[in-house]
């Protein structure tokens, strides 16, 4: 036999039943109790899944629809699929009935495991429309009772097991076939235009990338994930399938999806993976419920939090830190972070990450202070999100890491990152000609961001590469990282960059009503209203400062350096949707605002120091307006590396 | 998807009358719940339903008439009493036990089944540890029922009133009634909520074959629903019958317009 | 400042305090699962204790104690059969007269059965000094024996009491029963035979208070009067908390041995006798629901 090397993910679960079957592989908590599951059963029940399936006709190369809720029978059909040489393909559960047709019928599907009746219902719903289904399976019975045409995925193991008692080997003998370079797995990728793409992902695909991040994590088996985020997105299937499956750690499933942080606090995961907003939500709840607490516990949190920000997250990295302070942070692990950690079920985390998304310096800061060692990762459904990481004590705010263990990035001369690894994707179903796009010759993925690698080797991701321009001396210019940095700052609610094919970056800003307001206020500045505050000196001062802090932090990078700001000024009204300049969701519309304001564009490139304008402008009753005003152009400081270095 | 099949007569209640001092709240009401059945009370305001739901639960005790509760007729009973022959009941105004947490609460709901005795059960030895853990265990399938498992820990006080609602079905089951009165259990919710509470009112029927009597005033709610309804007006029984027949009912048509008798 | 002597004031006050808050709990297992203010509660301390001490007298403590439970058992049974259940959808006041009754009623009683004398009670608690915490303090505190059982017996009746409510089905339908009474009784738990576990399991938290209290001070009448001094305590700590009568007799405890020894040589001395009720009433202007009572808002 030449199938001991452990190239499958069937492989992988065999190996773990032999080496750990009695260690505990998967945990739900059902009718308020953690079942449990170890290996030796896990296997059982793939192999009970994967003989019932193919009692049913199940072929090599067949797909299997998933769809629901992390369980682990989801899980299991999916590694069973892939036992006879099949490809899983998760749906995300809160798609609608119509979105499905599109890739049931892309992935020509004949067999779907559904969570519940709510999934089974959706089924049927578009079964006429999708006729090469032909077996719905389902996971929890409830409602289910009269339905004639589905079948549970009980009596599916039921027949499984009578088909083994029949021919013993068949499973095994299909486990024996499977190759690494067979598809394991299609995820499909939700385009902003178009319909969704499958991306086929090759056994050796994920498990390269599982290895990867598990030699460099240091999991092991026992190790403990929550898996509460959707099957069918790419982390999903990394951390809690292909990592779980290469490491031999136990994945636990939530008892419902309204459950998660109950189950959290009880199981105390010691990987963690979230997107951005649940952290802010996270602590927006912990921030509520310190204002809602007693005065001692709203002092002892305040202070606190005030040395876990000095210190914290230098202590978690093993700087030097006084000693005073380290005995003052001890204390407030005692009293406070500890606490804290618990109730968001963190005690026993090794290692969070998150990506996806710009993450605010402050909420990275906060939790990385209380002890949570929070990194960024980088990778996207096409890579296996395998890209890039932050190491243990190697964490910079606004990167994301440096390329993992077999990963090759280069960034092209639009500035767009390219991507080699083990976890490229094989193709996108169907779609030679968009796999030809995504793959250059020579094998690089494009990843369709902007980025850079800055002096520590970091690579730093700026924007989506068709936002990014250029200078005309050919600097690289990120509108959307410039702004979003100006909108860190409290005080300025909207921010427009230019210099796409222009000498320099100027910025006009929008300067936040309430926070600039309060600023005035307790310094005694008086004003009659937004244009009047906008036009003050002492303001113009102090988002000029916020500039040059941006500015400041631009020259760090030498990629980036060139686009420092050096003109700005503060528009004499608030940018509104009703006029146009901001989309419903809130984004400035950069073509429209440009044209609009022409004349001041003009006279910030021209060098002028101020500008008369006159803008018409909707009021809230309907009625219209005109606006006008001198508004105010200043230069900002210009900073080189050197400077910052001498200043340092 | 209509499989359970309506059996005998299990609740009869012949000619009750009630009054209250001089006021009549019910006159010569008599009706009939078949085993299986969704039954509604309908009728204006003041028209003596929750008068009627407390006849047969045992609260009131009716000055003239009858009433047989599987065959057996009755006169005087107490509310616990209504308990133990498998009657469960909601209220029009929750009356949940509002500083105990979600899951105490429909654990009391169990406390008939309870057979152990008290110094056992003080004691929390033996086979009364073992007899708390299946009741615990019939408990937490009426959370997963209910979907309320995110609330197991919290206490009812704290829940917005939707979801009390729904607990206080959850302590009803808890009893695994034969029949199950719920004084209007969608008062005060929103469209949403309505959806879900209706659509546990007809799984409990369907799933675990239980008999309802509910009181409701969303008329739609109750003709989707129900099997058959009685409509009371000022304490008499005006209709009677499927709610296809009881919509083309004249004087139902007048009760609600507010004709004048 | 003397370190050793102020922790061993303060000590000397949370052994009181324990004492305070065994009464207090009385009060409040009563008040919370009936509404009624059980002006018995000394009475049945006092009863208890003198059960106990006379059975001593001809059978093994532990016999007699199980007796003595036996008796408060009787007690409750009888007390839910000939006041509540008569005197059932009353107003609390009338509850409450009826209460005072029953207190003149265990008094004469008692004493008729029991005999009226001061009766020395020896439990067998150990009654020598320690001194402890030489090594942190210069000359180490000053603890007596006796009250460290007596605090440790305080906590074992408590966490027991606690475990009870929690985690049985007994606990969990007296606290419904607390809750509300119309709901407990529409799922079918009894409210008599509620009463009368309540009022049993307060008969039994007299006889602990009573034995400890008893083997301190000897059994007599004044034992009785220890009642006056947990008013005070459940008002601070709240009519419905447990917790709370606990907490607040550890404080009034505390507290009056401190105002005691450092404002008593100010004002002359003697704080300890009304300090409690002070506190008290400061506590009703501030925050008349106690420290942990729950504050009455009514629902429109």
């Amino acid at each position: 036999m030449t199938t001991t090397a452990l190239d499958t993910f069937p492989r992988l679960l065999l190996h773990h039943a032999s080496a750990r079957g009695e260690r505990p592989a998967m945990r739900e908590k059902h009718l308020g109790i953690w079942q449990s599951w170890n290996w030796s059963q896990a296997a059982e029940q793939v192999t009970a899944i994967a003989a019932g399936l193919a009692a049913l006709g199940f072929q090599r190369g067949d797909h299997l629809a998933i769809i629901g809720d992390n369980r682990p029978r989801l899980y299991w059909a999916m590694c069973a699929a892939q036992c006879l040489g099949g490809v899983a393909v998760p749906l995300y559960q809160d798609a609608i009935a119509q979105e499905m047709v599109f890739v049931l019928h892309d992935a020509d599907v004949k067999f779907a495991v559904a969570e519940d009746q709510e999934q089974v219902d959706k089924l049927r719903d578009i079964k006429a429309q999708c006729p090469l289904l032909q077996h719905i399976f389902y996971d929890d019975e409830r409602g289910l009772r009269h339905y004639t045409d589905v079948l549970s995925l009980d009596a599916l193991q039921q027949q499984g097991r009578e088909f083994a008692r029949q021919r013993p080997d068949y499973v095994a003998a299909e486990i024996a076939k499977g190759g690494a370079a067979d598809i394991a797995v299609m995820l499909y990728t939700s385009g902003t235009t178009g319909n969704p793409k499958g991306v086929c992902q090759t056994h050796a695909a994920f498990i390269g990338s599982a290895r990867g991040d598990v030699a460099f994590d240091g999991f092991t088996a026992d190790d403990q994930i929550l898996s509460y985020l959707p099957m069918a997105w790419v982390g999903d299937h990394l951390f809690s399938y292909a990592e779980a499956l290469v490491a031999g750690f136990t994945v636990n499933c939530p008892e419902s999806s309204e459950t998660v942080m109950i189950d959290m606090r009880e199981i105390g995961p010691t990987y963690y993976f979230a997107p951005p907003r649940v952290f802010e939500n996270l602590l927006t709840q912990v921030s509520i419920r310190m204002e809602d607490a007693g005065w001692l516990k709203r002092k002892w949190y305040k202070y606190f939090m005030q040395v876990a920000r000095r210190c914290g997250a230098e202590i978690m990295d093993g700087k030097p830190v006084a000693l005073g302070d380290r005995w003052r942070y001890r204390l407030g692990n005692l009293l406070i972070f500890g606490p804290l950690r618990n109730t968001l079920g963190m005690s026993r985390i090794r290692v969070a990450y998150t990506g996806g998304a710009a993450i605010g310096p402050d909420l990275y800061r906060f939790y990385r202070s209380i002890g949570i060692n929070l990194k960024q990762l980088y990778g996207q459904t096409e890579t296996c999100a395998y890209v890039s990481k932050h190491a243990n004590g190697d964490v910079k705010l606004d990167t994301v890491g440096k390329p993992l263990p077999g990963v090759e990035i280069k960034i092209a001369h639009n500035g767009e990152v390219l991507v080699r690894s083990p976890g490229i994707l094989k193709e996108f179903r169907k779609r030679p000609e968009a796999t030809a796009e995504a793959i250059d010759a020579d094998g690089f993925f494009r990843t369709g961001d902007a980025g850079f690698f800055d002096s520590d080797g970091h690579l730093k991701i700026i924007d989506r590469a068709k936002d990014v321009g250029k200078l005309n001396d050919g600097t690289l210019f990120a509108p959307q990282f410039i702004e979003n940095k100006l909108k860190f700052f409290s005080h300025i609610k909207e921010a427009v960059a230019f210099g796409d094919a222009r000498a320099m970056t100027c910025v006009m800003a929008n300067i936040d009503m309430q926070a600039v307001g309060d600023w005035a206020e307790r310094r005694g500045i008086a004003y009659s209203g937004y244009t009047d505050l906008a036009g003050r000196p002492e303001v113009v001062k102090l988002i000029g400062e916020c500039v040059e802090r941006v500015n400041a932090d631009l020259a760090q990078d030498s990629a980036l350096a060139g686009s420092q700001i050096k003109r700005f000024l503060i528009l004499h009204k608030e940018l509104d949707a009703d006029d146009g300049e901001l989309t419903r969701t809130r984004k400035v519309r950069r073509g429209f605002i440009a044209e609009k304001y022409a004349v001041l564009i003009d006279a910030l490139y021209a060098g002028k120091t101020s500008c008369h304008i006159e803008t018409q402008v909707k009021f809230e009753d309907g009625r219209a307006g005109m606006v006008s005003a001198d508004v105010q152009i200043s230069e900002a400081r210009i900073f080189s590396a050197g400077e910052l270095a001498k200043a340092a | 998807m209509q499989t359970r099949t309506i059996g005998e007569v299990i609740l009869d209640i012949r000619d009750v009358s009630l009054a209250f001092g001089g006021v009549k709240a019910l006159t010569e009401v008599s009706f009939d719940v078949r085993e299986h059945e969704i039954r509604a009370i309908i009728g204006p305001n003041g028209a003596g339903k929750s008068s009627m739901l407390n006849v047969i639960n045992g609260v009131y005790h009716p000055q003239r008439g009858t009433i047989a509760f599987h065959g057996v007729q009755r006169t005087q009973m107490r509310p616990h009493e209504a308990a133990r022959q498998g009657i469960a009941r909601t209220f029009q105004n929750i009356a949940l036990f509002k500083g105990m947490s979600v899951l105490d609460n429909i654990m009391t709901g169990r406390n008939l089944k309870m057979s152990s005795n008290i110094f056992a059960q003080a004691l929390y030895v033996g086979p009364a540890l073992k007899e708390e853990l299946r009741h615990r265990h019939k408990v937490e399938e009426i959370i997963d029922f209910l979907e309320i498992q995110s609330i197991r820990k919290t206490p009812v006080g704290r829940l917005p009133y939707g979801l009390q609602k729904r607990v206080e079905l959850g302590r009803a089951l808890a009893a695994e009634p034969n029949l199950l009165l719920l004084d209007e259990p969608m008062a005060g919710m929103n469209m949403e909520e309505k959806q879900d509470m209706s659509r546990f009112i007809l799984d409990v029927n369907d799933q675990f074959g239980t008999t309802i009597v509910l009181i409701e005033h969303d008329m739609g709610v109750v003709m989707d629903l129900s099997d058959r309804v009685v409509v009371l007006d000022y304490g008499k029984k005006i209709g009677d019958g499927t709610p296809d027949e009881v919509r083309a009912n004249q004087a139902v048509i007048d009760a609600y317009l507010g004709v004048k008798h | 400042m003397n370190w050793g002597f102020l922790l061993e004031v303060i000590l000397g006050g949370l052994m009181a305090g324990v004492l305070y808050s065994l009464v207090a709990l009385g009060f409040v297992l009563i008040y919370k699962a009936s509404g009624v203010f059980n002006f018995a509660q000394g009475a049945m301390v006092l009863f208890a204790a003198l059960s106990l001490v006379r059975l001593m007298e001809h059978m093994p403590f532990l016999a007699a104690f199980v007796l003595t439970l036996a008796i408060m058992v009787l007690l409750a049974i009888g007390i839910e059969r000939l006041v509540l259940r008569p005197l059932v959808n009353q107003a609390p006041i009338i509850l409450f007269m009826a209460t005072i009754g029953l207190t003149y009623f265990l008094d004469g009683f008692g004493q008729t059965i029991w005999g009226s004398d001061v009766y020395q009670l020896n439990i067998g608690m150990p009654k020598e000094p320690i001194i402890m915490a030489e090594s942190l303090v210069n000359g180490g505190i000053l603890v007596n024996k006796e009250d460290l059982y007596a605090a440790l017996i305080a906590a074992i009746l408590v966490a027991g009491l606690a475990l009870f409510f929690q985690k049985t089905a007994t606990g969990r339908a007296l606290r419904a029963v607390a809750d509300d009474h119309q709901a407990a009784q529409s799922v079918g738990i009894p409210l008599n035979r509620i009463w009368v576990i309540v009022w049993a399991v307060s008969g039994i938290v007299a006889l602990v208070a009573g034995m400890v209290w008893g083997s301190k001070l000897g059994v007599q009448f004044s034992l009785s009067l220890i009642a006056l001094k947990a008013l005070p305590v459940v008002i601070l700590g709240g009519f419905e908390s447990v917790p709370g009568a606990i907490i607040g007799g550890l404080i009034i405890g505390v507290g009056e041995k401190l105002s005691e020894v450092y404002l008593g040589p100010y004002v002359g001395g003697g704080i300890e006798y009304w300090f409690a009720y002070v506190l008290a009433l400061l506590f009703l202007l501030v925050r008349p629901e106690g420290l942990f009572g729950e504050k009455h808002i009514d629902r429109v």
